[in-house]
């Protein structure tokens, strides 16, 4: 189990205070896609840093605002449409996927962007999640995990750890949680990564490869619920720990953190830490991380369920395959092409008839 | 049935004219039965008679052979005269085995044949049918209320196919080309529709087509030279008015009107979908239109297709689903999403006997007020029904025009038996058929404190209906959601007032769709002593009934509803002018309800919940019942 960092304090949602308040010219740049309605999470919740975010590095995205749509579930998360000045949907709990992949694969001139979160996409959303990365509908899904339900105040989401506490296992949960990164590899996800609210650098960095990515772009963001499971991550996101406990994925590099001074080896199919001076190992024996090995990425994933591992982020796997729309409208066009354009007057008339004076 | 011995000279046997004829094929569901059927279908249309039909099978594929519970039937009715149902009675019987005769004996009209394949009733078939020890084409008295022609239908297959290097399997499974030869033969059809057919469906396999042409031609001859039958029947064409006609199935209609929908709105169609009987063939129809820009969408599931065509609609195209009982079921929170965020969205409820997996291949009309009510909160939308199975293209495309013109999800009920029965079909032009007016918004609609604005909730002043405004439109941006919308903003609203204001408004919407309802049309009598008042696929039968109704004296109307909510506003006016009221429905009683709550009069119920139509008959002697009732 993560430990807490000793500073407790909720952090206030960037802009809102001196403390937090962000470079003049990004919060110009933000302001285009903030719409005009109040947000309305907690103080402090993560999810303000994600929107800001989002809403920074949209307009450097070359996408015109008038098609760029953001979908969303229920829950917590899936406020986020109402915040973007863009065409946007709060549909119904789970479903964000099926909307999605309706939009895109009639427009596929737009932008698609979906908004969900761990109960949203992995619980009551988890068929047509994995559906929608075995298509590969071309558009990017931010899963916003904070292993809880925040919405309904508290009860354990499918991410939560064995044995934790909540308003609906008050003697602990006995189930054990989905690892989004291993389940959305296993449902032949063609980009997979994960990235946390407290870290916008690299936040804005995987969103902007995600981006890039032609194909579903799968993107875990761990994100801070302060109210019902604070701190669930700061292990990985506060400046005390964070060196030791995380280890950055950069394809073509070395697996390295703890400033350098640890690696991450292969013994086997485990991975396996080691100390780069004075131990068996050097830097050459760290594994070099290759975003396009879907075995590799499976046996990284796996680290997170290890306490003793630190937690990988970054790009777990980038594949380029064609998309769903694509091969949907090229099926559309190629029989159109053989066909010819088709004729109602024909349809209707295309079988044995008779006629009567 | 009315027999009119005509002679004829060129004929070698007698012929025998005759107005309408109801035959029933039934055998193993391996046995073809629905190709033979569907392949009479043909010829009889091709001889320009009036028909429907009734395709009824079991739920299992290949159900045991020999069994009772699988024996598939197809049961068709035509004529010169007006046909409207597959047949109360049954005039010829086709039984590939004992358990098709078990089952379907009781069909068939005293007097009326049964041509059975005798080489079928040996001990262990008779077993399985349960003829326990005993065989009904020798037990004294069995059948004896019906001509029987006792035809060695295998034994024939197997001779006429020797040297065609047939496997055992492959000849016993073409004896259903003997059995439709010798039909053809004995009510005169042409045998060309169906070489055309053989010959097309087995193109690269060109032995295949040779056996079971020759097989056709063989059952055709038998007829004409066996001395068992000693006369064949002939039936005029119908006097159907003028036009180019073709034989149709409903499902095949609902995705033609579809299809037409799309081409005249200029909307491309997007069907999501999820493989469910009876509705998975409007899939597999619309699947094929790729070249008229049709997107089918095989979902992972009934919600997952739903959301899909949401998605689509929002997206500024045409967003239908088709599903049945248990998938409406399923479609059901996403509707009020639709309902919430005004989309216009079709959904085609092919209904089948329930609760739960129920009787998928029988049908029942019991998910009206699943479609009426089935939602979460005050969710109204409008509701209409399909009647025959050509109207089904009729259908098809009026729910498409009412979902865009009043931006609103639409349920379009049909059922097992309209889907899958098919009539003549006149073939209307695409210039006949009424135009779509489809408004995207392409700009602002308010000044807000001097700004130019665009409220996604601004709504029409005649229809009510919100514009729509398609992603990629500079300057609309907007958000849509299942939360309560703020009247005219659609920005999420807590406010009392407003969401009191919003249901109401919500509900006024769909009311004002009567303003574009045609005239209701009454059938029979326009006032008297009973209007018998139906909906979907019972239209056939109730007029039928009120033939019959009429004939004996009695004054009879009936109304056939396309628009159960709302009803037609002239609706009040028409049950004023009757005595009595009578509604036939095959469930417990779901539109009575509806009728009983707005109207406070004293309707009659006519329930039948087997699975299988309404019968002329058992509607005739209901409205009889009723009307000394209430004398």
């Amino acid at each position: 189990m993560p430990t807490l960092p000793p500073s407790r304090k909720p952090v206030r949602p960037p802009g809102r205070g001196p403390r937090r308040a962000g470079p003049p010219k990004a919060r110009i740049n933000r302001k285009e896609y903030a719409s005009d309605q109040d947000v309305r999470w907690c103080p402090g919740c993560g999810d303000y840093a994600i929107l800001a975010s989002v809403q920074r590095l949209m307009p450097q995205l070359g996408v015109k605002r008038e098609n760029v749509v953001f979908v969303s579930g229920i829950g917590c998360s899936s406020r986020f449409p109402y915040y973007m000045n863009t065409y946007g949907m709060h549909s119904i709990h789970g479903r964000a996927p099926t909307i999605a992949t309706g939009l895109k694969a009639s427009r596929p001139d737009l932008d698609v962007w979906v908004v969900t979160g761990d109960g949203d996409a992995l619980s009551i959303g988890g068929n047509h999640l994995i559906h929608l990365l075995r298509r590969n509908v071309n558009l990017q899904l931010l899963l916003f995990n904070n292993q809880i339900y925040g919405l309904t105040k508290g009860q354990y989401s499918p991410t939560s750890e064995i044995g934790k506490v909540t308003k609906s296992s008050p003697f602990g949960s006995i189930t054990p949680p989905f690892n989004p990164i291993s389940l959305t590899l296993g449902a032949s996800a063609s980009f997979v990564a994960r990235t946390a609210d407290r870290d916008t650098k690299h936040l804005t960095k995987v969103l902007k490869r995600a981006h890039t990515h032609s194909g579903s772009a799968f993107v875990e963001v761990y994100q801070n619920c302060n109210i019902y499971n604070d701190g669930a991550f700061f292990d990985f996101t506060e400046r005390a720990t964070k060196a030791d406990r995380t280890v950055y994925l950069e394809h073509g590099k070395p697996m390295l953190f703890a400033n350098g001074k640890q690696g991450i080896r292969l013994d086997g199919f485990r991975t396996s830490v080691f100390d780069i001076e004075g131990g068996d190992f050097s830097v050459n024996d760290a594994i070099v991380y290759d975003e396009t090995s879907l075995e590799l990425a499976g046996i990284v994933s796996r680290m997170s369920q290890r306490p003793d591992m630190p937690r990988p982020f970054g790009v777990f796997f980038c594949e380029e395959r064609p998309t769903y729309e694509q091969l949907l409208w090229e099926q559309i066009s190629a029989i159109t092409e053989r066909q010819g354009q088709g004729d109602l007057d024909a349809l209707l008339y295309a079988a044995d008839t008779w006629t009567i004076q | 049935m009315e027999n009119l011995p005509i002679s004829t000279v060129a004929a070698t046997k007698p012929v025998e004219s005759l107005n309408e004829v109801t035959v029933l094929f039934a055998g193993d569901s391996g046995d073809g039965m629905q190709l033979t059927g569907s392949q009479f279908t043909l010829a009889t249309a091709f001889a320009q008679n009036d028909l429907a039909t009734l395709p009824d099978f079991p739920a299992e594929i290949r159900a045991p052979a020999g069994t009772t519970y699988g024996v598939s039937g197809f049961q068709l009715h035509f004529g010169s005269v007006n046909v409207r149902t597959p047949g109360d009675e049954v005039d010829l019987l086709v039984a590939m085995n004992p358990a098709a005769l078990k089952v379907n004996l009781e069909r068939v009209r005293r007097g009326g044949a049964i041509i059975v394949n005798v080489n079928a009733f040996k001990p262990h078939s008779l077993k399985l049918a349960g003829y326990e020890g005993s065989n009904p084409l020798e037990d004294e008295g069995a059948l004896n209320d019906y001509r029987v022609f006792e035809v060695e239908l295998s034994r024939m297959t197997e001779e006429a196919l020797k040297g065609f290097g047939l496997d055992k399997k492959a000849v016993d499974r073409s004896k259903n080309m003997f059995a439709l030869g010798l039909t053809l033969w004995l009510y005169s059809r042409p045998l060309k529709p169906a070489i055309e057919w053989l010959s097309k469906k087995f193109s690269k396999r060109p032995e295949l087509a040779k056996s079971n042409i020759h097989l056709l031609k063989k059952g055709y001859h038998f007829g004409e030279t066996t001395e068992d039958f000693v006369v064949r029947y002939e039936v005029a064409p119908a006097r159907l008015s003028p036009g180019t006609y073709r034989a149709i199935r409903g499902v095949e209609a609902l995705a033609l009107g579809l299809v037409a929908a799309s081409s005249k709105s200029g909307l491309d169609l997007f069907y999501g979908s999820y493989p469910i009987t009876p509705a998975s063939d409007l899939l597999h129809h619309l699947s094929r239109y790729k070249n008229f820009g049709v997107k089918t969408f095989q979902a992972e599931d009934e919600i997952a297709a739903i959301g899909a065509a949401i998605g689509a609609s929002f997206g500024g195209n045409l967003g239908v689903c088709a599903t049945s009982g248990p998938g409406l079921t399923l479609k059901a929170e996403s509707t009020g999403l639709a309902v919430m965020m005004e989309l216009p969205v079709v959904i085609i409820g092919v209904q089948r006997g329930g609760p739960s997996t129920g009787l998928p291949t029988k049908t029942e009309q019991s998910d009206l007020l699943q479609a009426m009510y089935g939602r979460n909160g005050e969710a109204p939308l409008p509701v209409l029904s399909a009647s025959t199975p050509g109207d089904c293209f009729y259908a098809a495309y009026e729910a498409c025009m009412v979902a865009i013109r009043h931006m609103t999800p639409v349920i379009l009920l049909a059922d097992g038996y309209v889907a899958n029965g098919s009539e003549p079909w006149r073939i209307p032009s695409s210039s006949e058929l009424g135009g779509f007016d489809v408004r995207f918004a392409g700009k602002t609609n308010r000044k807000v404190d001097g700004k130019e604005v665009f409220l996604p909730y601004v709504r029409d002043a005649a229809t009510l209906a919100r514009p729509w405004a398609k992603p990629g439109t500079p300057g609309l941006e907007h958000r849509l959601g299942g939360l309560e919308k703020q009247h005219e903003t659609g920005d999420v609203s807590y406010d009392p007032e407003n969401h009191e204001f919003m249901t109401n408004l919500r509900a006024s919407k769909v009311e004002r769709v009567t303003q574009f309802i045609e005239p209701t049309e009454i059938y029979g009598h326009e006032e008297g002593d009973l209007l018998i008042i139906g909906w979907g696929s019972t239209d056939g039968v109730i007029k039928t009934a009120v033939d019959q109704l009429h004939n004996r004296g009695l004054k009879v109307g009936t109304v056939q509803l396309r628009y159960i909510n709302p009803l037609p506003s002239d609706l009040g006016a028409i049950l004023g002018r009757f005595d009595g009221y009578l509604v036939p429905e095959m469930n417990k009683g779901q539109l009575i309800r509806i009728l009983r709550d707005r109207f406070l009069l004293p309707f009659a119920a006519l329930n039948k919940i087997q699975g299988q139509p309404f019968k002329a008959s058992e509607i005739v002697e209901a409205a009889i019942n009723h009307c000394e009732e209430i004398n």
